[in-house]
């Protein structure tokens, strides 16, 4: 214990860097991956047919083991930060495009055809009625998807991203157990402040009348 | 006026609407009425172009309504749906004024139109306009469902099997509520049921259809009288027939009641 904290002492620098690092990287992937898949879930539930085949192209995706992604990441794009995030990026999409297209293909039909018939444009029943009635289950996929970038960019030292994963993986290598100890807590600790951030997040896009 | 000509409907290969001519009064509570599958709902979802029709044309005022902007034409008939669906991220007061913001009503003018609707069904502005759906009864919601079709002051309504889901207490108050309503509002209202204790006490004209096609229009009084051939009487049931007459010998002078038996009626609503 006293290891640990002479360690956070002399290295307290070095832990807000990397903390910082995974943060922004993390960060950035979901949020890229937000303004993709959220529109893309919507216009796939306009069509059924290309939904299957893009759905299906990004769950292979999420069937790629996290390091062999990360690995395919060298030889394309190199390694660094940027190859880091792209990887994550990917990975952020599929919980975010599954929740949109789910939430507003389950709006009750109901709903949208007392929208349609009191004459409201195909715009204005999506921004009026399915997204409101579907916000709270995409940023339940906005969640999971945080919480998961978070985990994974853990690994994003391995291609030179830095983040936690430098603290986790240098102090295995050097047997330095304070190191490894630091990154694993942090990077646990991240995960979970991320979880009551995006709860948070969650319940204030809820429109009053649907939270309980 | 709501006028069809030789309406047909064709989903995957079956005629669900078989050449339908029809005429709506203005002003007059027409009920659509038949068993299930027999085109009652298709045919009114024809009015308002949820529905097109695979040949014919509807006419509203002497207008071929297929020429028409379906968002505009919808806009300017009222619409109420059997699952109520308001909208329940939206406050009471905020679904009432939907079709009026829709047509850039100023704000002032929906408030004002919002608490004068919400008081014609007896529910308290103060109290009601900034609740939320869930915090309603259902015979509340529908009450809200029902004056959110009048909002916008449209001259047509439709009404599909609006009370259909509420229980019979709630039910037969809100008929009685909507009966005095429709005195007042004497709007043009086309009402989808399969209930036809709901048709005979609300209706001005009642439509029989089966498979399709139209059997009987009738004042509700002329269907129990002179009920067109054997389905009308299976479907009105030989029992209701018989309690309905005799309502009806008690408060009219006899020797006008015609004996109950099969026959075409006098008003030429035979098809």
């Amino acid at each position: 214990m006293s290891e640990l904290i002479a360690f956070v002492q002399e290295r307290y620098s070095d832990i807000f860097t990397v903390i910082w690092q995974h943060l922004y990287i993390s960060a950035i992937a979901v949020i890229a991956g937000f303004i993709v898949s959220v529109p893309l879930g919507i216009v796939l539930t306009r069509t059924k047919k290309v939904s299957q085949f893009v759905i299906g192209i990004v769950n292979v995706i999420q069937t790629i083991p996290s390091l062999a992604l990360l690995g395919f990441m060298i030889p394309l794009i190199g390694i660094g930060t940027f190859p880091a995030i792209v990887a994550l990026f990917l990975y952020s999409i599929l919980p975010m495009l599954q929740n949109t297209y789910t939430g507003i293909r389950e709006v009750d039909p109901a709903m949208k055809e007392a929208a349609r018939g009191m004459g409201m444009t195909d715009l204005q029943i999506l921004l009026k009625v399915e997204v409101p009635l579907a916000i709270s289950v995409i940023m339940g996929g906005f969640r999971t998807a945080t919480i998961y970038t978070i985990s994974w960019a853990t690994l994003a030292s391995l291609i030179g991203g830095g983040g936690l994963g430098y603290l986790v993986f240098t102090g295995l290598t050097i047997n330095n157990e304070s190191m490894l100890l630091i990154g694993a807590i942090s990077a646990a600790l991240l995960a979970a402040l991320a979880d009551i951030l995006t709860r948070k997040i969650q319940s204030i896009c809820t429109p009053r009348g649907l939270r309980k | 006026m709501i006028r069809f000509h030789n309406v047909s409907k064709t989903i995957n290969q079956v005629q669900v609407i078989k050449g339908l001519d029809l005429q709506i009064r203005e002003g007059e509570l027409f009920v659509l009425i038949g068993p299930s599958g027999c085109g009652k709902t298709t045919t009114m979802k024809m009015i308002n172009r949820l529905v097109e029709p695979s040949s014919g044309t509807i006419e509203i005022n002497g207008e071929d309504i297929s020429k028409k902007d379906p968002v505009q034409l919808r806009r300017n008939i009222g619409y109420v749906i059997q699952q109520i669906a308001l909208f329940p991220h939206m406050t009471i007061g905020q679904n009432v004024s939907i079709v009026p913001k829709l047509k850039n009503v100023p704000s002032q003018e929906c408030e004002r139109r919002v608490d004068e609707l919400l008081d014609l069904v007896g529910l308290d502005p103060k109290k009601f306009k900034d609740r939320y759906p869930s915090e309603l009864s259902g015979g509340q919601q529908q009450r809200v469902g029902v004056i959110r079709a009048m909002a916008a002051d449209p001259p047509i309504i439709l009404m599909d099997e609006p009370f259909s889901a509420l229980d019979p207490i709630t039910r037969e108050q809100l008929q009685d509520e909507f009966v005095r309503l429709q005195k007042a509002i004497k709007k043009t209202i086309v009402f989808v049921t399969h209930d036809m204790d709901e048709a005979l006490k609300i209706a001005d004209r009642i439509c029989l259809m089966k498979d399709g096609s139209i059997v009987q229009i009738d004042k509700p009084a002329q269907l129990l009288q002179n009920p067109a051939g054997e389905f009308v009487i299976e479907f009105i049931g030989p029992k209701r027939l018989q309690k309905h007459l005799r309502e009806y010998n008690t408060s009219q002078p006899p020797g006008e009641i015609g004996p109950l038996q099969t026959g075409t009626s006098k008003s030429g609503g035979v098809r």
